[in-house]
């Protein structure tokens, strides 16, 4: 076989200076050894081997790994604990795994899968250790479904992007074995009500569920969208509850405990709990309640006269998205969007609403309404049916202003 | 109408395929899933779980005291272990710091009073369960029970819940009542049209 040749010289200062942008892309290169030439993974920048006219130049030979488009700023920012998917740049409705979003209490742990173990004891006829491998073999069931931390609201400013007001959820194909198999599998006692989940990161983490959740729609999960679970997200295995707030998912899955009580663990007492009227606290909120976006036209964008279409994401922790509208006269009236099949259950549904625009001042907002008939509330709805300013669980409409310049920009709310 | 010839032929071809296979009705959702009564019972993956193995594992703590190790502590000792271990990330006295506060104490100007264990916490045993399985931050896992014990003791004497003489043990940390306890109620919505 003939090798290709390099079209440029890549010289080794080129190639560290590609390095150190720490992109990559796929290029070839020559080594002195014989004649054959080799496609390497190095990082460098498809802007230093751009050329005028892309046709008349041999192009990159395939890699091992795909890479994205330089060119295309995509990024997550971290926080010391979390780190928000850019929702304003996203298309679809599945999150490019490397940009799903990330919140966790100790740092991502190593695992290494030949190591893995998932214990499950407790309220059980018989308490078994499943290795990678056990789980790999039985049944498996896949479901596309959103993952949301319920501490996933923000405002205090004009210049936030989707991201920064609720760049917590994201939205996965998810693949492992349900739940209700490995319970039966063990045997999971009668009267067994609720079951820890334990995590083998630096927090162990720690939630009661419960055991309903478990027999009904509950996968231990090892894939996302067509591969192994990212580190991030809980590699080798997680839980994957549906619907339900993402704390609850315990990631890097050790140790399932069955028994006739809930644990009241840290993270669903002092955290994760949220004060209601009457100087209530409420606990066990599991379900994410609807919520509805507009991703563009949002901060930073800026919209040109004309004809636009507005875009976003709608959700419900509790079922299908039944339906979204959006008003582009700060309120007055309000059209149905229209919604992308597929419509799932407990599931990020893209909808899209066509807007001529005339330059004139105005504020657009999205409101979904879920299979149950819940209306995505206000803010101020929110604040007097809560009694409260804040904290967890809190969903509501996302108003943009637009400015008769084109510059589009988040109404923050007066948060304390 | 040539269109329309073929928009009939296509009919014809498609009809002709439905008639083909006239049995088969491929909406149906036994089709499609796995019938759990097909599961067998059992797969006979893994393997039994020891009672050691398990006890190496499972130190998780319940409000009714299943799961408190033996072992004590008291306040004087956990001061000692708070300065040299917590008070880094959580200040001097458990006042705050990059890791919060863990003592009440008034509300700044303007500010919410922050939730702490001794105002916020429903449960004791969470202290210890959670000092036991993540803290320290830098060294989680490190401490030993009785340990745990004093640091438990020495954070609800800081936050004058117990007096700074009790020995916390299984039986003295289970029946500590926490102020906040009574506010605490699960969730009831079920979704609707409730805003609440």
């Amino acid at each position: 076989m003939e090798p290709n040749q390099p079209q440029k010289k890549i010289t080794r200062r080129t190639l560290l200076g590609g390095a150190a942008t720490a992109a990559v892309a796929v290029v070839q290169t020559s080594f002195a050894r014989g004649r054959s030439a080799v496609a390497v993974q190095i990082g460098i920048d498809e802007k230093t081997i751009l050329t005028e006219d892309p046709t008349k130049q041999m192009g990159v030979p395939p890699g091992k790994v795909g890479t994205r488009s330089t060119f295309e700023k995509l990024a997550k920012n971290p926080s010391d604990i979390s780190s928000r998917s850019p929702l304003q740049d996203f298309y679809g409705i599945i999150t490019p795994s490397d940009l799903h979003f990330e919140r966790h209490h100790n740092g991502v742990p190593a695992i290494d899968p030949a190591k893995y173990e998932l214990t499950i004891h407790g309220l059980v006829e018989r308490p078994m250790i499943f290795s990678l491998v056990d789980l790999k073999r039985f049944p498996s069931v896949s479901r596309i479904a959103f993952l949301e931390c319920s501490g996933n609201f923000r405002t205090g400013k004009e210049t936030m992007s989707p991201q920064e007001i609720c760049g917590l959820t994201s939205q996965s194909e998810w693949t492992g074995v349900k739940l209700s198999t490995l319970f039966r599998e063990v045997g999971v006692k009668p009267n067994a009500s609720w079951f820890l989940a334990e995590g083998g990161d630096a927090a162990r983490m720690t939630r009661s569920i419960p055991v309903s959740k478990g027999w009904n729609d509950a996968i231990i999960a090892y894939a996302q969208n067509g591969e192994a679970i990212r580190p991030e997200q809980g590699y080798p295995v997680r839980l994957f509850l549906p619907g339900w707030e993402g704390n609850t998912s315990v990631k890097w899955l050790r140790r399932l405990e069955l028994g006739d009580a809930p644990w009241h663990t840290r993270e669903e007492t002092s955290k994760y709990t949220e004060g209601i009227k009457d100087g209530k606290i409420r606990q066990f909120s599991f379900d994410i309640d609807a919520r509805s976006i507009i991703t563009f036209p949002a901060y930073p964008a800026q919209i040109q006269k004309g004809w636009i279409e507005i875009r976003g994401l709608a959700w419900s922790g509790r079922g299908k998205v039944f339906k979204v509208e959006v008003t582009t006269d700060a309120g007055k009236s309000w059209q149905q969007a229209q919604l992308q099949e597929p419509v799932l259950d407990k599931a990020h549904v893209r909808f899209r609403h066509l807007w001529q625009w005339n330059g004139a001042t105005t504020e657009i907002m999205s409101r979904v309404t879920d299979e149950t008939g819940y209306v995505q509330p206000t803010f101020a709805q929110l604040i007097d049916a809560r009694g409260s300013d804040g904290g967890y669980h809190f969903n509501p409409i996302t108003v943009w202003q637009i400015k008769a310049d084109g510059r589009v920009f988040n109404k923050p709310e007066n948060f304390r | 109408m040539l269109i329309k010839q073929h928009l009939i032929q296509g009919l014809v071809v498609l009809t002709g395929l439905f008639s083909l296979n006239a049995q088969y009705v491929p909406n149906q959702q036994s089709d499609r899933l796995v019938r759990p009564d097909s599961l067998p019972v059992r797969f006979w993956f893994g393997r039994p779980a020891t009672s050691e193995h398990i006890a190496r594992l499972n130190d998780d703590v319940r409000p009714d005291g299943l799961g408190l190790p033996s072992g004590e502590g008291v306040a004087t000792q956990g001061a000692v272990l708070f300065a040299a271990k917590c008070a880094a990330c959580h200040g001097e006295g458990g006042t705050g710091g990059t890791g919060g506060a863990l003592v009440v104490k008034p509300a700044a100007p303007g500010k919410r009073t922050e939730k702490v264990i001794g105002n916020y916490w429903p449960y004791a045993t969470t202290v210890f369960d959670y000092i036991q399985r993540a803290m320290p931050f830098n060294e989680p896992g490190s401490l030993t029970p009785n340990e745990v014990y004093a640091l438990t003791a020495y954070l609800l004497t800081a936050n004058k819940l117990i007096d700074e003489k009790t020995v916390l043990n299984a039986n003295t940390l289970r029946s500590v009542k926490m102020p906040a306890q009574p506010l605490f109620v699960p969730d009831d919505r079920k979704g609707g049209p409730d805003i609440r």
